[in-house]
């Protein structure tokens, strides 16, 4: 085997994350030399990235591909990367239009996007703690600056400083677990810390504890579980749109990925240490998410609770702990990112600087106004509420299915009656569309107009969710052999 | 076999025809007489349909018939799987014959968004046939979730003044209970898959499945629930007066009309056979309910002003008739339920009707209103009257031998439950008639209601039927008796064979149900026709 054949294939495991990385320099390189006042389609070159990493996630699909054995790209981390590029497309398709609304800066949006996506498709498929640690660091970075890209906008800067503040401080969590985890086994590679606790299971001593609960603490802050959401809803809140659905749903994605890996594989047989927290944090998160989204006005502050209480379910199946449970994971995945950028991708289309569509109130009479942009929607929150024949339903009974597997009955049943809850406040937006008498002012400000390719991607999403709800058998067959293959 | 899906063209024939119209772009007037027709023709085809599958129905037959196969989530033993019987037969015909009712019922009244009304309705009529012949408990389900969207958004956007908060309650009381059951079918289908290896969701296959007492007492409990709430039973009834009282005529048509025996249904296609020994556990508890909601409802029903709402109530009073002969589980009392499941939803379907009509021309529904319309509409009063009789089961119309036959099974079970539910009987005819002298007989008292039209052509197109129906029904009950008694049979024998203890629990006279059954099959369907039919 000759030297360069060898790197050619030590690098084959990144080559998705390679392509979206090159996107986003060409995207920052596009704007760099764009003359004052020129227009560039720099979202294309994303979209290229994007589609150049697709295609190389599935020539990789069932290789294992490794790189420099910090990285493995099995089914199961391409299946969180194909995720992953699909929220980037959907979301650059959506971003087009409110980029140019909102005035944000075009080139550093979606070079951001793109670093972004990098490191959560790194984090992906990152078997060592430090390449996990680093990965989250780049999107983390990455997402706080998107936070705070509406620069004039004071709440915006608010809500990226407070982000930043308290991500910073997980981090630093994480890094903490990093180094114990090291001082103990001597690696940071999760196969050695696998073997590790292996070794010292049960009875993992203190230290091991204290490295878990560290890293725990980690994730549970990038996957907003209960108590360490407390910056979701104002990050959400003062994010542009587009990107809040962006990183409600991306950063799960790449987060519960890693989760799974670090929680399920290496400290898999301390199982009885975590599940006690790992199950408050879920029946916590659950409860929090839908009970304060009920009282929220503001959409994109009920969504940001909707998305906590996402967090718990998938939470729940973690929990679980079994191949069941993370098949449940990826297909959850799926199901939540198509539905939530979509639903975020409604507001923002709705949404403009003269004629703000924020609150509750906003939405009455949408139904006369914009039938298809409230069916839309209408369809998007249903589907997140789990009604069938929507694919929401589907990725619940998944879910609840490997609860219950796993006699986790309590996280099950706490599951359904909070989902009944959050069907609560997803039925107020659906209300004020459909069933609240027209506003009173006499002629409401024009809606933008929908371009087409949103149009088409809003379209296309609901077909998705469809095709999901109805017929979900094959999704949910490549996403079971995904975890097969690996676990 | 080149035999037709029967079932799968009845559940696919209303959605296929409502993604037709969800296609034709909104327009005018014009378009909406479009709009209604084509809905209407498709759900008279559904009807057809229903009539269809009737024909092929082998009555001889115990189990289910005509049924289709195909795998679906197949990892999870999750199925395709529709099939009749002789119980589900019968609902899925009352289901196609009232939904052309109530979209002709609310031709003139209902006026915005002609389009997106039928399209729901119809959707809707896809989803209840669905729920009865689904034989997978995960379609089932998805029926029975799937089926709140369309009734959601009936109540809410064609109803009444309070239409939200009824629409809301609606929902979030059917989720509540329903989502509860969804971990419990979750729970069987684990544990079929810990008891044979293979996960399933199959009907047939639980019927199979031999699961302890201390389990099956949970999973009928989550089940019974979910299904009471449907009904509803009394201390679970209070979602049901708002919703059928803010819904469109058509709404409360098909609420009160179809989605009501979702839960009797489901109690007796479900939460009794698949889990017997703790439904033969909790009957009397059922049952005590049940005879609760029948005086509750009839009480509360007699002080209602508002004629919706007396409807309404007079609902959970019926729907305890039901579910006391299915607690009864023998044969007569079964029967009777699945008669007086047809019955209500005939006789409730038409009183909503016609209350619709009646609030169509003075748009309120307040009894104190009304008077003396006898000497104003004559011929729609004469058909009130008719549907009037038939729910407070005059002999000779269709009420009568559905509760005759709950009595007499209930009787033979426990005399004292069926003594308390007789006096919903003699209620039902105060609470009923007494509305009735109020509203049609006397002089006219307010000016409002003189020069009122009389039914019209399109009316008397909806009530007809419905009267027909019920004086049919009341005559010859074997026709609709005799197909359903095998299915019957192989629940209360399978409850027999469960809990044998029954006998011993139950002060009924019988030697032993397990060899009663077949005996009184025979004679309680024989001899049924006789009392009623000479009067």
């Amino acid at each position: 085997m000759s030297s360069v054949s060898t790197i050619g294939q030590v690098l084959n495991g990144i080559v998705p994350v390679m392509c979206v990385t090159l996107a986003g320099i060409a995207c920052m390189l596009a704007e760099a030399f764009r003359r004052r006042g020129e227009r560039m389609p720099i979202g294309g070159l994303g979209l290229i990235g994007l589609a150049g990493a697709g295609a190389s996630a599935v020539l990789l699909w069932g290789r294992r591909a490794g790189c420099l054995g910090v990285a493995e790209a099995d089914d199961f981390g391409l299946f969180v990367q194909l995720v992953l590029v699909g929220i980037g497309v959907l979301t650059i398709v959506f971003s087009s239009d409110a980029v140019e609304r909102e005035g944000l800066p075009a080139g550093e949006y979606y070079a951001l996007t793109m670093f972004a996506l990098a490191g959560m498709m790194l984090m992906a498929v990152a078997t060592d703690l430090l390449v996990i640690f680093l990965a989250l660091e780049v999107f983390s970075l990455a997402l706080y600056a998107m936070t705070g890209l509406r620069r004039r906008v004071y709440a915006s800067a608010e809500g990226a400083f407070k982000y930043f503040i308290l991500g910073g401080f997980s981090s630093a969590f994480f890094l903490y677990g990093v180094a114990f985890a090291f001082g103990l086994s001597g690696s940071t590679h999760l196969d050695r810390l696998a073997a590790h606790v292996q070794a010292h299971a049960p009875a993992g001593g203190l230290l091991l504890l204290v490295a878990m609960g560290l890293l725990l603490a980690g994730f549970a802050f990038k996957v907003a579980a209960v108590p360490f959401h407390m910056w979701t809803p104002d990050a959400y809140e003062s994010a542009p749109t587009v990107v809040t659905g962006f990183m409600s749903t991306a950063v799960k994605a790449a987060a519960f990925a890693a989760f799974i890996r670090v929680f399920l594989h290496a400290f898999g047989p301390l199982r009885a240490d975590w599940l006690p927290v790992v199950w408050v944090l879920a029946i916590c998160t659950m409860i929090l998410g839908s009970v304060v989204g009920v009282v929220q006005v503001n959409l994109k502050r009920m969504l940001a609770y909707s998305s906590i209480a996402h967090g718990g379910y998938l939470l729940v199946a973690l929990a679980s702990g079994d191949e069941v449970g993370r098949a449940a994971i990826l297909f959850y995945l799926v199901v939540y990112a198509v539905t939530n950028v979509g639903a975020f991708a409604v507001i923002a289309l709705l949404d403009s600087r003269e004629a703000p569509m924020l609150t509750l109130d906003d939405y009455r009479g949408l139904w006369h106004r914009s039938p298809f942009l409230s069916g839309m929607l209408a369809v998007f929150l249903l589907s997140l509420g789990g009604f069938p024949p929507f694919a929401g339903f589907v990725a619940k009974w998944y879910v609840f299915t490997a609860a219950v597997r796993a006699d986790q009955y309590a996280l099950a049943i706490v599951g359904v009656l909070t989902s009944v809850v959050s069907v609560f406040f997803y039925l107020r937006i659906i209300v004020m569309m459909y069933m609240a008498d027209k506003a009173a002012e006499a002629a409401p400000a024009a809606l933008p107009r929908v371009p087409k390719p949103a149009a088409a991607a809003l379209w296309l999403s609901v077909a998705a969710l469809l095709y999901l709800g109805v017929l979900p058998t094959r999704v949910v067959e490549i996403a079971a052999r995904a975890v097969a293959s690996v676990f | 076999m080149a035999v037709a899906p029967v079932l799968t063209i009845l559940i696919a024939l209303p959605l296929a025809a409502a993604a037709l119209l969800a296609a034709v772009p909104d327009g005018g007037g014009r378009r909406d007489a479009f709009v209604r027709r084509f809905a209407l023709g498709a759900s008279l085809a559904e009807l057809a349909a229903a009539l269809w599958a009737w024909s092929r129905f082998d009555a001889s037959q115990p189990g289910f018939q005509m049924v289709e196969r195909a795998d679906w989530i197949p990892s999870f033993g999750i199925q395709y799987a529709v099939g009749v019987d002789g119980i589900s037969l019968f609902l899925v015909v009352l289901t196609g014959f009232l939904t052309p009712l109530a979209l002709l019922g609310s031709w003139r009244s209902v006026h915005k968004k002609v389009k997106a009304f039928s399209v729901f309705m119809l959707v809707l009529e896809s989803a209840m046939v669905g729920v009865f012949l689904a034989l997978d408990m995960f379609l089932f389900y998805v029926f029975w979730d799937a089926m709140l969207i369309p009734m959601y958004f009936l109540i809410g956007v064609w109803g009444y003044e309070r239409r939200v908060y009824a629409a809301v309650k609606f929902i979030l009381f059917t989720m509540a209970g329903s989502v509860l059951m969804l971990v419990a079918i979750l729970t069987v289908a684990y544990l079929h898959s810990a008891a044979t290896g293979a996960y399933s969701f199959g009907y047939e296959a639980w019927l199979r499945l031999a699961l302890p007492k201390g389990t099956q007492v949970w999973l009928f409990l989550a089940f019974a629930v979910a299904f009471a709430i449907k009904v509803p039973l009394f201390p679970f009834h209070t979602w049901l007066p708002d919703a059928h009282v803010e819904a469109p005529t058509a709404g409360s048509v098909i609420l009160a009309g179809v989605l009501l025996k979702m839960g009797t249904y489901g109690l007796l296609r479900f939460a009794f056979p698949l889990f017997p020994q703790a439904a033969a556990e909790f009957a009397p508890a059922l049952a005590v309910l049940a005879v609760v909601g029948i005086v509750y409802g009839a009480l509360v029903a007699m002080v209602q002003p508002d004629l919706k709402k007396l409807v309404a109530y007079s609902s959970v009073s019926h729907l305890g008739f039901v579910v006391l002969g299915i607690a009864a589980m023998n044969v007569q009392g079964v029967q009777g339920a699945v008669y007086q499941m047809l019955n209500h939803g005939v006789s409730t379907g038409a009183l909503f009707l016609i209350v619709g009509m009646l609030s169509d021309r003075r748009h309120t529904r307040l009894i104190a209103e009304f008077g003396g319309l006898k000497h104003v509409m004559p011929r729609l009063v004469a058909a009130f009257f008719v549907i009037t009789l038939s729910s407070i089961g005059l002999p000779g119309l269709n009420g009568f031998v559905g509760e005759f036959l709950i009595l007499l099974g209930a009787f033979r079970w426990n005399p004292w439950l069926a003594a308390a539910a007789a006096s919903g009987v003699i209620l039902s005819a105060v609470y009923m008639l007494w509305m009735f002298q109020r509203v049609n007989y006397g002089s006219v008292t307010n000016p409002k209601n003189e020069g009122l039209p009389d039914m019209d052509r399109r009316e008397g197109w909806v009530l007809v039927p419905a009267i027909a129906m019920a004086v049919f029904m009341g005559v010859a009950p074997w026709v609709f008796l005799r197909p359903m008694t095998p299915a019957v049979e192989r629940i209360v024998s399978r409850m027999a064979e469960a809990e044998p203890a029954r006998a011993g629990t139950a002060p009924g006279r019988e030697p032993g149900p397990a060899d009663v059954p077949a005996a009184l099959a025979v004679t309680g369907v024989e001899e049924e026709p006789g009392p009623s039919g000479p009067r």
